[in-house]
């Protein structure tokens, strides 16, 4: 039962053949087997997870009309604040802390009776592509234990991969959802910017962020985008306009007609073979399925991640001065005499971990008066060229593609003490998030070299979800035909349960 | 050329109020220098002709109607709170400007 | 060895620089829906927004953009087409986010100005105080610091936090650099203060209500040799919480500046905190190093751009102008400048007004409240404002009067219980029995006993000298201890003595 797809699972509980609380009993089984391996989650909401199935189990009872998604279990990454449960962004200093709030998709998820498992585990404050800055150890991709799940989001991708959850919430600033989608075989997409509301979601970068969907499918994908896209007036930078129709586009699947961009930029050198074999494979599926191929051009995506590691610090410098020891969280060095100032230093110190300093540091000094033109200035002038480069494209073609990154996922520790080289492997995923766009990741195959899995990205214009939805399902069921299993099939069993 | 000494580290990490040892600052000042000639790139396409991008969206006005919504019970307010008195935020002793 | 004042502006020229903190009276914080009601218990007005808890977002209320438009119109300034928030970005426990929304680079109004007339030696004269900038921003929590002394900052051994004043919405409001004032600097500091303080309840923006810190005055001054080009160093003396002491900061800093320069020292770029008791200021932090404050703009919050029609609507819905209204009054009562300007500095035109309204005539109404009314609350030491009467109480006494059932006199005893608290006029009247006199009868007797004691003074009425009549008249009045109307005496008296005014 867990190896269906969420929207197998939701069938299942209409016509009656299961019930939520058996559905979610069966995924915290899950998780209680392969956890200690996977490290997917850092915390997991039993009682809460039960008594809401419960719930919807009696809602349903009762006859109730119920969303789509009614009584199936989802994993949350856990920058999101969910009311009473602990939120901790995979970082010491908020160890212990219980929002009194939900975050905005965290309400929607419980509007949806979507029945929410647990927290997920993170690099720390959402920066790194690994989940190896999470201070509360790493999490491992269930293709090979002995690998990352990518990152920020890794937890939310190996629950999914490790079928400890059908369904799983990422947040997407550089490449979090997409490359930890890529590197475990899973699908993620990241909306439009201001499609899914950031209140409630901890801010790294605020102009960057984005929530977005994750699953095994892309009908789930579309599924879960649904239930938790549309305006928001508590964000101020929410979109004021109907969700794009993404569920109808995943079940149509047609490409027919639809020109796909290829972005030069991104992809050749610096790309794995088996990474550029699997896109090149693709590419002739979609033609198969009746899209036009045409290649495209974006010159200044070679600034982006330089702009990125300049704009996101900057934002996070700010953003995270509010973990100061006061209201909140951890406290250090508070001992007779000490004042708030040494406190907050301290607490700073101890509970930040090596990544989240190192960005806050270059933030601070990437926006200190004599120096500000030079970086934060010069990079949000890099992030309108970008833009520019996007809309020319998007003259060309309805979506644009790309391998997701440029390598499978890679051993644990093997880029740990090299930050530019980590800041690599999202040099696909980055122009998406300083244009706002959309962006979706879908598996493409397997690499030969290492048999571990490829990432395929799709990225479609503002507000213009559906079109990325539309040919990730063709891609999706040509790929699935051409296999005859999904992808995850191949993944070694793990824990035994299958 | 762009690279930070380890007293110019220093003097980031006390704007951001970060305590950090002899070690973490020569670190971060070596790092540095690498990070930010990687970085620097930015300045070869940032020409006076282009217009700054801070936000992906071309939004404006957005606002809320002056209305009251119902606030958090005090309990509520200062339960992370590390230390709490008289229904408030108790911190150490605050130095510099009254 | 203090200088005195004509010494130091015998010798330098005054700078002035004002910035004023103008909390609006919205019922909803800047960027979230927590009240703004004052004095409530701690913390209960407080959110995950202006908490900064992890994952709240700020959404802009209207309502503070609309005041802030407001604002800037009434202050002749122009409206920005397109303005940003921007974040300030400094620790300080009482700034939950650690940084404060504020607006930097892009203000949403520039360059206007406020003419403010003060009395000079040369008669009122006409000074302009121009507008940099009018910006939005947001108000800090506030700290009680225990232990130590005073519950000052210094010595204290911790401090507690309540967040309940975080993110109400502020208006500041920076002067250019204001020369040319000369002696008249503190005056005019006053009196720009004054005016802005009259636009602004005009507008109905704000209660400026400066002893509870609603409307906030920084002060900076800096002196130069008279002749001088190159400004001097500026002291900043903060939260400068009422009119008088603007004007005795200003003139307190150009004192000490002078005596700093004097001996050959110099003025240390720094905040300073102005002390009610001495009139002096205190040292506070200084700005020698400037700080770092790291802005850059808000992101999430996206650009205020008002059109042209929305502000034409707000232009529409602008008060009159507190210096027009003051000159259409000054007309409309027939006031001469002297009167007129000591009402505005006695502060009594509104409650003047608020009496004609009620029907009082315009010279009646401004000499009771300028006269008696003015005596007692001088008296007293406490505000006009603060007096147990009001317009009505007064219309009602000048009523009276008119009616001829009281005299000044009596009026003015009236005026007395009324302030005690001794009820409505009428009232004291009856409680203190106070009566004109009026029954003939008695009027006649202390007229015949009077002409009999000044027989040869009644005698020189009788053959027609009527200037005479009034020793006799004053004579009855005093026989009548004032209860009587001094005209009813004279009509009588005169007849009694076989005259009249024809
Ligand atoms: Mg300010
Ligand atoms: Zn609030």
């Amino acid at each position: 039962m867990i190896r269906n797809s969420a929207a197998e699972m939701a069938a299942k509980l209409v016509a009656g053949e299961t019930t939520s609380v058996a559905l979610t009993q069966a995924h915290l089984d899950r998780i209680a087997a392969v956890d200690t391996e996977v490290h997917a989650f850092l915390y997991v909401d039993t009682e809460g997870a039960l008594a809401q199935a419960a719930a919807v189990d009696a809602k349903r009872a009762k006859g109730e009309k119920l969303s789509p998604l009614a009584g199936v279990p989802l994993a949350l990454k856990d920058v999101m604040a969910q009311k009473g449960v602990p939120t901790t962004c995979g970082s010491k200093i908020l160890e212990g802390w219980r929002p009194p709030y939900d975050s905005t998709v965290v309400a929607n998820l419980k509007k949806n009776d979507i029945v929410i498992l647990g927290k997920t585990n993170m690099d720390e404050f959402a920066m790194g592509s690994s989940t190896e800055n999470s201070a509360y150890g790493p999490t491992h991709n269930p293709w090979d234990l002995t690998r990352i799940p990518g990152g920020s989001g890794g937890g939310s991708s190996a629950a999914l991969a490790a079928f400890e959850a059908p369904l799983a919430i990422g947040t997407d600033t550089g490449g979090s959802i997409r490359q930890p989608a890529a590197v475990t075989g899973t699908v993620g997409v990241k909306p439009t910017y201001g499609g899914v509301s950031r209140f409630g979601l901890v801010a790294f970068s605020s102009s960057l962020d984005q929530a977005g969907p994750c699953a095994r499918t892309v009908l789930d994908t579309a599924l879960l985008h649904e239930a938790i896209a549309g305006h928001d007036p508590k964000d101020a930078t929410s979109i004021n306009a109907p969700v794009p129709q993404v569920v109808a586009a995943a079940k149509a699947g047609d490409v027919k007609g639809m020109k796909i961009g290829v972005v030069k930029e991104l992809n050749g050198d610096g790309y794995q073979p088996g990474v550029r074999a699997r896109f090149e494979e693709s590419l002739e599926l979609l033609a198969k399925a009746g899209a036009e191929i045409v290649e495209v051009s974006a010159p200044n995506f070679e600034y982006a991640l330089a702009a990125y590691y300049l704009i996101a610090p900057s934002e996070c410098s700010s953003n995270l001065a509010r973990f100061d020891a006061m209201r909140y969280g951890l406290r250090v060095g508070d001992v007779d005499g000490a004042s708030a100032e040494s406190v907050m230093n301290l607490t700073r110190e101890v509970g930040f971990g090596k990544e989240v300093k190192r960005r806050i540091i270059l933030g601070t000094y990437a926006l200190s008066s004599g120096y500000y033109d030079a970086y934060y200035g010069s990079a949000q002038k890099v992030r309108t060229l970008i833009t520019q480069d996007f809309t020319k494209a998007f003259e060309k073609a309805d979506v644009l593609v790309s391998p997701t990154c440029p390598t499978t996922a890679f051993k644990i520790g093997e880029k740990a003490n090299d930050p530019l080289a980590m800041y690599l492997n999202d040099i696909a995923t980055i122009p998406v998030n300083m244009a706002g766009i959309g962006g979706m990741s879908l598996p493409s195959g397997l690499a030969d070299e290492d048999g571990l899995p490829v990432g395929f990205q799709i990225m479609s214009p503002v507000m213009k979800d559906d079109r990325m939805y539309s040919v990730g399902a063709a891609l999706e069921a040509a790929l699935l035909s051409k296999w005859g299993a999904p992808l995850l099939d191949r993944a070694p069993i793990m824990g035994g349960a299958r | 050329m762009s690279s930070l000494s380890r007293d110019d580290v220093a003097k980031l990490a006390g704007l951001a109020r970060i305590e950090m040892s002899e070690e973490e600052l020569v670190n971060l000042s070596n790092e540095f220098t690498v990070i930010l000639d990687a970085v620097a790139r930015v300045q070869e396409v940032a020409g006076a002709d282009v217009e700054p991008t801070s936000h992906p969206l071309p939004l404006r006005n957005v606002f809320r109607s002056d209305v009251v919504v119902p606030s958090l019970t005090p309990e509520e307010a200062l339960s992370g709170a590390p230390a709490q008195e008289e229904q408030r935020f108790r911190v150490p002793q605050i130095l510099g400007e009254e | 060895m203090t200088l005195s004042y004509d010494d130091v502006v015998a010798k330098y020229e005054p700078v002035l620089g004002l910035e004023v903190h103008v909390e609006l009276n919205t019922n909803s914080k800047m960027f979230c829906g927590c009240s703004t009601v004052f004095g409530a218990e701690p913390n209960t007005q407080t959110c995950p927004v202006c908490l900064a808890l992890p994952g709240a977002l700020p959404v802009v209320n209207e309502k503070a953009i609309e005041s802030t438009i407001k604002i800037g119109l009434a202050l002749n300034c122009s409206i920005a087409p397109f303005s940003r928030f921007a974040r300030k970005n400094y620790f300080y426990p009482d700034m939950p986010k650690n940084f404060q929304i504020s607006q930097y680079d892009e203000p949403i109004c520039v360059d206007g100005y406020v003419d403010v007339e003060i009395e000079t030696d040369e008669g009122p004269k006409k000074f302009r105080v121009e507008v940099e900038r009018v910006h939005m921003e947001e108000d800090t929590g506030k700290s009680l610091h225990v232990g130590g002394a005073t519950g000052r900052i210094h010595g204290a051994e911790y401090s507690l936090l309540d967040y309940n004043r975080a993110g109400i919405p502020l208006v500041e409001i920076v002067t250019k650099i204001v020369p040319g004032t000369g002696k008249y600097a503190p005056e005019v500091a006053k009196a720009y203060v004054a005016e802005l303080r009259d636009i602004l309840r005009a507008l109905g923006v704000s209660d400026v209500k400066m002893e509870q810190g609603s409307l906030r005055c920084d002060a900076n001054v800096s002196l130069r040799l008279i002749g001088a080009e190159k400004l001097g160093t500026r002291s900043e003396t903060k939260n400068v919480n009422s009119l008088r002491s603007v004007e005795r900061a200003v003139r307190g800093e150009m004192i000490r500046h002078a005596e700093l320069l004097n001996a050959g020292g110099r003025v240390v770029q720094e905040t300073r905190h102005f002390q009610e008791d001495t009139g002096l200021t205190r040292s506070g932090r200084s700005k020698e190093q400037a700080e770092d404050y790291r802005y850059f703009p808000e992101p999430d919050l996206v650009p205020v751009a008002p059109d042209a029609a929305w502000i034409e609507e707000l232009r529409a819905t602008l008060p009159e102008r507190p210096s027009i209204r003051r000159k259409r009054l000054q007309v409309a009562w027939a006031v001469p400048d002297k009167e007129m300007s000591a009402m505005i500095n006695a502060d009594v035109l509104d409650i003047v007004e608020a009496t004609v309204l009620l029907g009082s005539d315009p010279t009646k109404a401004r000499s009771w409240w300028l006269g008696e009314i003015s005596r007692i609350a001088n008296d007293k030491d406490i505000a006009i404002a603060d007096l147990a009467i009001t317009p009505q109480d007064v219309a009602e006494i000048v009523a009276l009067v008119n009616a001829g059932e009281l005299t000044d006199k009596l009026a003015r005893q009236v005026v007395e219980g009324v302030i005690a608290g001794e009820g409505k006029p009428s009232e004291v009247v009856v409680k203190r029995g106070i009566k004109v006199v009026n029954d003939d009868g008695a009027l006649m007797a202390a007229i015949e006993k009077v002409c009999a004691e000044q027989a040869e003074t009644a005698e020189k009425v009788r053959n027609g000298h009527l200037p005479a009549a009034g020793a006799l008249i004053g004579a009855v009045m005093k026989e009548t201890k004032g209860q009587a109307d001094a005209a009813k005496v004279r009509s009588l008296l005169l007849t009694h003595l076989g005259q009249s005014e024809g």
